[in-house]
């Protein structure tokens, strides 16, 4: 495989507590191959969003990098200074958000904020800026962008509010965008629009995308490869058609089960049971043990390094030779009942 | 805004002619013959009912003629005239002085929070809050006037007369009104900036690639600065009541001077007319500092808000 465009490597990531430092991120580890497009998939609180933070260095207060590195373009981000760091957000590195609606700079023209976007990291002049923010309004599917740019962000719907945020993302062509649940907040219409968008400005200029979301709809419309997070780990990491095919982890499965199909008629969708335990409270096994149907004693006191090859790598002891439960049943099965 | 100085406008007249206190005797003394009192309520319409006295009043004030003092006979306008430019000198120092602690003081609060910086400033905002200006000014005067010799202690020379020495005679007494006002915009804008820096788009300017200085400065200040706009206006609105503590301190001859004096003395034309311009001066503030806030954030309609 060629050299990978981003290296996540070991990655720890936590918050200061009153007392104590409570790790958030364990030990996550991901690459992201140019061109490419990897879901980051779980549910709230896994620690996804945390992840694409982390890689932007832009942590909330009190959130710091423990250990691991982010290797991008040979170098660890994570030894970087704020200013070099200035130099690849929104140049090399881009990101958009979940929240259109005030992600955008309520008192500032969007025109302004995406010609901001190119002056930051181009010499060009404030005119050209300005023009080029006009083309790429028309590049993300604006209509009528020289009327466009003079709007402020209230005048807009939050369709058009995320693209003027993809708009102002791709102002440098960045080789990576990271997009935290860009369509989460949007009504689905508009979301496939976005999508679509998204994925044919990709093709377009060759970027890579790490999206974040919880919705195996957009991994599926989306992804080449899917990296699925549990309570601050990596569970399972394979492409797209293997994991909705084969999926093995049990909480992958639960997710995967627990999503509505046309062509299956249920009278009530599957839940996985319980919720993800919080981070000071974490169990000393498998993280997933306290929900897991299949969970043994083993699971319980001893947690699971990643197993499996560089196609599908999984985080349980289920497919292990250690595992007594004779778990090869289950995991050959299409999904298990919950 | 007409309705409002129409109602002010009843209200002054009103409570004036409820007050004690029977202004021709005022006018002409203890001593003064039953007869001379009531033919000089005559010649002022004091025996007219008091809605047609009202309406005098306001006749007279839409011409430009707030009466005659009752002290010195002299026209009411005239004197006021004269102070109005001394408090308006006062207040832009001060206003310049407060802008000036308070802006970075502020910023750094806000951006160095939990840190030496932002409790230094905490402290600033605090004890400029709760110092008496009597205190400070006399303590100003003391230390810089007295000690140190390097202001004038207290005067007023107005601008067009000696820019220089006015100006050096304003200092103290603008600081001593701008250290409050400061306290109080850096306690506003430290909070309403925190509250800024929390939110998304902040974050996206961030995400852009801005460094803090620009992000701050860029991004925040602005959509900070609506919370502060509205305790500078009202401030702004107080300071043209005059700052009677801190002019009697300095010897500046301004409005406050001049209200109090004529309270005490029951010149009832002169408070009249004070009372009248201040909330002139407070309706003014109020349709600017609106204006204001539809320039800073263009989701405030001009429409909606001058209504008021």
């Amino acid at each position: 495989m060629s050299e990978p465009l981003l290296k996540v490597e070991h990655l720890d990531v936590g918050f200061k507590n009153r007392k104590s430092f409570v790790k958030i991120l364990d030990d996550v580890s991901f690459d992201i191959q140019p061109g490419e497009t990897v879901c980051i998939v779980g549910e709230s609180g896994c620690g996804k969003s945390l992840t694409s933070l982390a890689i932007m260095g832009l942590l909330p207060p009190g959130g710091r990098i423990a250990g691991g590195k982010i290797i991008y373009n040979h170098e660890d981000l994570t030894k970087k200074s704020a200013k070099e760091m200035s130099n690849i957000r929104g140049n090399e590195i881009s990101m958009i958000f979940q929240e259109p609606m005030t992600s955008l700079n309520p008192v500032h023209t969007i025109g302004k904020q995406v010609a901001e976007a190119i002056l930051i990291h181009q010499s060009v002049s404030k005119k050209e800026a300005w023009d080029r923010a006009i083309e790429l309004l028309r590049l993300v599917g604006i209509p009528s962008p020289e009327a466009r740019v003079k709007n402020y962000p209230h005048e807009m719907s939050g369709g058009m509010r995320q693209r003027v945020m993809i708009a102002m993302a791709l102002a440098c062509r960045p080789k990576l965008l990271i997009a935290d649940e860009p369509t989460t907040a949007l009504d689905v219409t508009i979301q496939a629009q976005i999508l679509e968008q998204m994925n044919e400005l990709k093709k377009r200029f060759g970027m890579a995308i790490l999206m974040i979301t919880h919705d195996l709809g957009v991994v599926s419309e989306m992804a080449d490869k899917v990296i699925v997070m549990y309570a601050g780990k990596v569970v399972e990491t394979t492409d797209t058609k293997r994991l909705f095919q084969n999926p093995r982890h049990p909480y992958t499965q639960g997710l995967i089960a627990s999503m509505p199909r046309l062509d299956k008629e249920v009278d009530e969708l599957p839940i996985i049971p319980g919720n993800v335990p919080a981070p000071e409270d974490m169990p000393t096994g498998c993280r997933f043990s306290t929900r897991c149907p299949f969970a043994t004693e083993l699971c319980r006191t001893k947690a699971p390094g990643l197993y499996g090859d560089e196609a599908h790598r999984v985080s349980c002891w289920m497919y292990t030779n250690e595992w007594a439960g004779g778990g090869q049943e289950h995991a050959t099965g299409e999904t298990i009942k919950l | 805004m007409i309705v409002i100085l129409f109602i002010v406008s009843v209200i002054i007249f009103s409570l004036v002619n409820v007050l004690p206190g029977d202004p021709a005797r005022l006018m002409l003394g203890q001593e003064a013959t039953p007869e001379a009192l009531a033919a000089l309520r005559k010649e002022m319409g004091l025996n007219d009912p008091l809605y047609i006295q009202y309406l005098h009043w306001v006749g007279n004030i839409l011409h430009g003629d707030f009466g005659y003092s009752l002290r010195d006979h002299s026209p009411v306008l005239k004197t006021l005239l004269q102070k109005i430019p001394v408090t308006l000198e006062l207040t832009f120092f001060s206003f310049v002085v407060a802008i000036l602690i308070a802006l970075p003081v502020g910023i750094l609060s806000a951006t160095r929070r939990g840190r030496l910086s932002d409790y230094l400033g905490t402290f600033f905002a605090l004890s400029g809050i709760s110092l008496p200006s009597f205190w400070l000014g006399i303590l100003l005067i003391y230390l810089f006037a007295v000690k140190l010799k390097w202001f004038p202690p207290s005067g007023y020379v107005p601008l067009s007369e000696n820019f220089g020495k006015s100006i050096a005679l304003m200092i103290l007494p603008a600081i001593t009104l701008g250290t409050h006002l400061a306290a109080e915009l850096t306690r506003m804008l430290r909070s309403s900036l925190l509250d800024v820096l929390q939110s998304d788009y902040i974050r996206t300017a961030y995400a852009k690639g801005l460094l803090e200085r620009a992000v701050v400065i860029g991004h925040a200040l602005k959509n900070a600065l609506v919370p502060v706009l509205t305790v500078g206006g009202l401030q702004l609105a107080a300071f043209f009541g005059g700052s009677v503590i801190t002019e009697t301190i300095f010897g500046i001859p301004g409005i406050g001077q001049l209200v109090v004096n004529a309270i005490l003395t029951r010149d009832f034309p002169v408070v009249q007319a004070c009372v009248l311009f201040m909330a002139f001066m407070v309706v003014v503030i109020n349709f600017l500092v609106d204006i204001a806030y539809s320039i800073i954030d263009p989701r405030i309609k001009l429409g909606e808000v001058s209504k008021g």
